[in-house]
């Protein structure tokens, strides 16, 4: 009898896989099997959803141009020519000439390096401190808990652009201004919000069945972090960390052009913008291929976080 | 603890050995708007190969009480004030955590109401599974694995080694079930507590789980507690019965005892409930009024003011006024005991 019951259950069970697997095969053209936990769901909708792909491609292109900016462009963006200063663009120079008479599409495309590497620096190091401290004040809570979250109210009360001055002022005295420093002051000022967004998805899982589930069956705490809180309340910050990669190099962009980011010789696209606004009129440019570059880049880590956020939504399911 | 692993119980039908013992138990939880007497002083004890099932009213405390003996219960707000739990003799409130920890799972296992939730929906079944040994034997991931498998054929789940790296949703309720029966036999248990094991099935799987429960004990001889509200499931499956009401046991018997002949006006109340299919179109008969909000029971016996036998002032005897004297469990007839000022009258008439 009871075998009988389960089998039908199987055949059920297995029925609406395959209808689901066979659509979704039909859709992709790739027959993963038995991919289907919550990470597998999320992926097969991102593969369907032409933003993410959109957002995917740029962000891709980028990344290959920070680190093979050759593959992008030929010219050696210190080469110049002072007379051809501030000429627009023409067939020979795309995004024309900067005010040394330097070629401008070299010199943007340069620019990606230093702005990719602080975006996925400042979101890699506040990602590491937001989510050790966030687990452990979720998890454990009590007066370690206390503590956390009152140093993050704290640090929450600091304004960033102000922060990051008088950090990078401090700085600058002993270790100068370079890619480094600049990511260093905005992760010292960046890690409060995963960690709250972490903090406050590990103290709904660790209230779900299954963690008093593996607790009664004799898991360590640390195994019951790492196995079943952590993979269970990492997808809001993911979806914040793929949006604040956008972010942070825009934050970049803004303190290079308030002139306490990155200094000249070195390429940004926030530098770019800061010397070319003073000929915005005559040349402008020098203001915008930078300002495309840079919005086209923070647009697509946003999409792509936008996406992930629906696909790691149960509700739409 | 590895005596217990290695010897086979399959020659052990019958009661055996004292497994568990829970002496005095209470449990209250501290909230910001008073204390909650959860568990007021519970007593009772498991035998090898014996089935004890604890029966109760959602809020009686029969689930914090099993939450006390596996040690999940959130600490704070609860907090244990008194009582023993002693397993095998040792008393696990004094263990230390980490010792405590070691007998769960392996000593003691339980198996949760909702299956769905209580699995991770991020891992295949296999994988949880095989964790049992790999948390407790340290057990190669491989292994683990093919151990798995075993057990996913012992609880019978068809095609268990197709279905071994499926994620929990792909199953449905009654085969999630299994693989929580599979999870808590793992290691061999001493004892298995099932927290309203099949409260979220449906009435066929429920049958189906129930034998298996008890077709798997009698292989394996554990001792098993069931915590349920379902007179029919204790009924069917349960040597001995607990019945709780607001954080007491206010009855003690086996099954059959305390299913007859009642010797508390609350059980007798709850027999009088179940509805009979010779009695077609009769209305149903429930016990009046609702169970007490734990943060504030009734003084004297917390069933008095539903209970249709209460005798207050006058008419009561010397010491059994039901208002303002606590009836403690005390032995009525041979091998029963029960919390009653005048249990003797329900049992004689």
């Amino acid at each position: 009898m009871s075998d009988l019951r389960s089998d039908d259950d199987r055949v059920l069970d297995e029925r609406g896989d395959d209808t689901v697997e066979a659509e979704l095969e039909a859709l992709t053209g790739a027959g993963q099997l038995r991919q289907s936990s919550l990470w597998g769901d999320a992926w097969r909708k991102l593969r369907r959803s032409p933003l993410f792909i959109f957002g995917a491609v740029i962000s891709m292109v980028l990344v290959l141009m920070s680190l093979f900016p050759q593959l992008f462009t030929r010219t050696d963006p210190r080469a110049c020519d002072l007379s051809k200063s501030r000429q627009g663009p023409s067939a020979e120079a795309w995004f024309g000439y900067d005010v040394q008479g330097c070629d401008y599409y070299a010199n943007v495309i340069y620019g990606a390096r230093n702005s990719i590497t602080i975006g996925f620096t400042v979101v890699i190091g506040s990602i590491i401190i937001g989510v050790v401290l966030g687990a452990l004040s979720g998890y454990y809570g009590g007066g370690l808990d206390t503590v956390i979250t009152r140093l993050t109210d704290i640090m929450f009360g600091l304004p960033t652009i102000l922060g990051a001055i008088v950090i990078l002022t401090v700085l600058n005295q002993s270790l100068g201004r370079t890619v480094w420093t600049v990511s260093l002051a905005l992760v010292v000022l960046g890690w409060m919000v995963p960690l709250r967004l972490l903090r406050s998805s590990v103290i709904s899982v660790k209230g779900a069945d299954y963690v008093s589930a593996a607790r009664a069956m004799g898991s360590r705490s640390r195994r019951i972090i790492a196995r079943h809180v952590l993979p269970n309340s990492t997808g809001p910050v993911l979806v914040y960390a793929t949006i604040a990669v956008g972010s942070y190099i825009g934050a970049e962009a803004t303190l290079s052009y308030l002139g306490i980011g990155l200094q000249l010789p070195e390429y940004s696209w926030g530098l770019q913008i800061n010397s070319g606004q003073r000929w915005v009129r005559d040349a402008p440019h020098l203001v915008l291929f930078p300002g495309i570059l840079l919005s086209i880049t923070v647009l697509s880590f946003i999409i792509m976080g936008d996406a992930l956020r629906d696909a790691l939504d149960p509700k739409n399911r | 603890m590895t005596d217990l692993q290695t010897t086979p119980y399959a020659d052990m039908p019958g009661p055996g050995e004292t497994i568990l013992e829970v002496r005095d138990l209470a449990v209250e939880f501290r909230t910001r708007d008073g204390v909650v007497n959860a568990v007021n002083g519970i007593t009772y004890t498991v035998a090898q190969g014996e089935t004890l099932a604890i029966l109760g009213e959602s809020g009686s405390g029969k689930s914090v009480s099993a939450q006390a003996v596996m040690g999940i219960l959130d600490i704070p707000p609860a907090v244990i004030t008194s009582g023993e739990i002693l397993f095998q003799g040792d008393d696990m409130l004094l263990m230390s955590e980490e010792d405590q920890r070691q007998i769960r799972g392996a000593g003691i296992s339980m198996i949760f109401q909702d299956a769905l939730s209580s699995l991770n929906p991020v891992f295949t079944v296999g994988f949880q599974i095989g964790e049992m040994f790999r948390t407790h034997r340290g057990t190669s991931r491989k292994e683990a694995k093919a151990k798995a498998a075993e057990l996913m054929d012992r609880v019978r789940i068809p095609a268990a080694r197709e279905r071994i790296d499926d994620y929990p949703h792909q199953f449905s309720g009654g085969m999630r079930q299994r693989v929580m029966i599979a999870m808590a036999l793992a290691l061999d248990p001493a004892l298995i507590i099932a927290d309203e094991p099949t409260t979220a099935l449906d009435v066929t799987v429920q049958a189906q789980i129930m034998q298996l429960l008890s077709d798997l004990q009698a292989e394996t001889g554990t001792g098993l507690i069931l915590i349920t509200h379902d007179l029919g499931v204790v009924n069917e499956v349960a040597d001995k019965v607990a019945v709780m009401y607001a954080g007491r046991i206010v009855e003690e018997g086996t099954v059959d005892e305390v299913f007859t002949q009642p010797a508390h006006p609350y059980t007798a109340g709850l027999m009088a409930s179940i509805p009979l299919a010779e009695r077609p179109g009769q209305r149903l008969n429930p016990i009046k009024g609702t169970p007490p909000n734990l943060a504030y029971i009734p003084p004297g016996c917390a069933f008095h003011p539903r209970c249709p036998m209460a005798r207050t002032g006058k008419a009561a005897q010397p010491g059994g006024d039901c208002r303002s004297d606590l009836p403690v469990l005390r032995e009525v007839a041979v091998g029963r005991r029960a919390a009653c000022h005048y249990s003797e009258e329900l049992l004689h008439g």
